[in-house]
């Protein structure tokens, strides 16, 4: 699995702070969040799943490898 | 090259499209998709809207920044109710700002979603056990609440009571599209909506002068809520002589803007939610089957109200695709931009279409039905659609406020049908939108019947019972 973010999209409200934190971080300075983990372990998928359901800014998104 | 243009059905009227979009908006949109495909054009007034839907050139709108496709241009109907000099949006650069600072950041959600269960609680408060409601007049009373409550704050909410949503109403429909050739124009609904705005501003003036006036004892309620609000910020602010910086009517025009985007959006979505769980009984059986397993574990409204609850959401988000709050979205061309294959001019309107985009049947089987079972794994036609399932918008200007909305839409399902039931109170196809005004709303009698439930075990004893004999 490959988890992916569109910077173009992304308006900062952290939403993936709290679903997955583990694979999204947030670049305070830069105001948009950050992909930590390119192709996070299956055991996340659930997590990652539900970041890229409650983005509000929908601009998550989980892919195969 | 320009794109082709949409037929017209009132061929008489100086301002080309304008009556088709006043008469019946839906369907010029229609036509447009149907005549011209993914992207058409009309006209109004001295202006052409090039109107497009499908994934590609959604995509093409929706990505494109502000010094390209600029938002602030092109909803001059706004401009008489908010006043001159408040912004109908910013750019997302200024949005991000707000949103790191204010009231729809992700952690004070909490927050909003208790504020949110106890208005609701307290509009529900008087219902006895069973009676009848207007599901315009109740649902756009309670979000006036809501919305006040949560982005204004509690203390400037207790100021308010049904006469506010009364006038907040008159400025909603102060937006008739003639507005694209006047503004002003010497119409009745303009007429009621200068009206309205002049009484918002007394009420603000009114509220701002008692605050300013250290004499007056607090009572006792307002100072539960009375942490300070954003109306005691704002006239805290002074300029270098001393003097408040803000007027009432600049006040007045800040709240009427921010309320604006979740008022009318909320309200007339949590009608039609309710109207299509009673068109749809499985869909509603199931939705209350599953907020009774999650509240008869314990869990609060405001707790659960930012979790997950699969079933209702589905219900709220196929709503909200088959009745999008906002049906046209617009930007205006800055420079020239190619969308389609054509070059759009500097000064083109460009709108996208939620209403028809959302029922482009390539992308959402059997369209006009009722499904909540489209967002489900592995279906989840939201999210492989996200450049045409667009009741929120897409893209840079996607609706901020969406997650916010979302929550109080789970939080108000979760308490009124845990406490009632409803049924219809005319036949289930009288239900309409009134989609006279750029704002639309529903349109009126819209009426519902509510009886107050069995608590829940004896219901559930009552339910096995039954299924024994």
């Amino acid at each position: 699995m490959r988890a992916t973010a569109d910077l173009d999209l992304c308006q900062g409200h952290q939403m993936c702070q709290i679903e997955a934190p583990e694979v999204f971080g947030f670049d305070e300075d830069a105001d948009h969040v950050v992909v930590l983990q390119l192709h996070p372990d299956q055991t996340l998928q659930r997590k990652v799943e539900s970041a890229v359901r409650y983005c509000p800014a929908m601009a998550l998104g989980m892919e195969e490898d | 090259m320009t794109p082709p243009v949409v037929s017209n059905r009132h061929p008489e009227s100086p301002h080309g499209h304008l009556e088709d979009l006043r008469s019946d908006p839906i369907d010029l949109l229609e036509r447009v998709r149907d005549e011209c495909g993914d992207i058409g054009t009309f006209r109004l007034g001295d202006r052409d809207v090039v109107l497009v839907s499908g994934a590609e050139v959604n995509e093409v709108v929706f990505r494109a920044p502000d010094e390209v496709l600029d938002q602030a241009a092109a909803y001059p109907f706004m401009t008489p109710i908010f006043g001159k000099g408040v912004v109908f949006d910013t750019t997302p650069e200024r949005r991000k700002e707000a949103l790191k600072n204010q009231a729809l950041r992700g952690d004070m959600m909490r927050g909003h979603a208790a504020t949110i269960e106890s208005e609701i609680n307290r509009m529900v408060s008087d219902w006895g056990d069973e009676g009848e409601i207007d599901l315009l007049d109740w649902f756009a009373e309670l979000t006036i609440y809501t919305t006040s409550a949560c982005l204004i704050g509690r203390r400037f909410r207790e100021e308010l009571d049904a006469s506010f949503a009364q006038l907040y109403h008159d400025l909603e429909r102060g937006t008739d599209a003639v507005a694209y050739v006047d503004p002003y124009a010497d119409i009745e609904s303009f007429h009621r909506r200068d009206r309205a705005r002049e009484a918002l501003v007394e009420l603000v003036q009114g509220i701002m002068d008692r605050r300013a006036t250290p004499t007056v004892v607090e009572p006792a309620e307002t100072t539960v809520a009375g942490k300070r609000d954003l109306l005691d910020v704002l006239m805290s602010l002074k300029t270098d002589d001393g003097s408040p910086h803000f007027s009432a009517d600049e006040i007045t025009g800040m709240f009427i803007s921010m309320m604006f985007a979740g008022h009318h959006t909320s309200s007339g979505t949590a009608a039609w939610t309710l109207i299509e769980l009673l068109r749809n009984p499985e869909v509603m059986k199931n939705v209350v089957a599953e907020l009774d397993d999650l509240y008869a574990e314990g869990s609060t409204v405001s707790f659960q109200a930012l979790r997950e609850i699969p079933r209702l959401e589905s219900a709220l988000k196929e709503t909200l695709r088959l009745h999008p709050p906002l049906i046209l979205l617009l930007r205006v061309a800055q420079q020239e931009v190619e969308i389609g294959g054509y070059p759009i001019a500097p000064g083109t309107m460009v709108g996208a279409t939620p209403r028809i985009s959302n029922r482009i049947h390539q992308d959402f089987p059997e369209p006009d039905l009722f499904d909540p079972g489209r967002y489900l794994d592995p279906r989840q036609e939201d999210l492989t659609n996200r450049w045409t399932w667009i009741p929120f918008g897409a893209g840079r200007h996607r609706c901020v406020g969406n997650a916010f909305a979302m929550m109080q839409l789970k939080a108000i399902f979760s308490v009124i049908l845990r406490d009632f039931e409803f049924e219809l109170a005319q036949p289930a196809d009288t239900y309409r939108d009134d989609t006279s005004k750029m704002v639309i709303q529903l349109e009126q009698p819209c009426r519902v019947r509510y009886r107050r439930r069995a608590p829940l075990v004896e219901e559930r004893a009552s339910r096995n019972q039954g299924d024994l004999t």
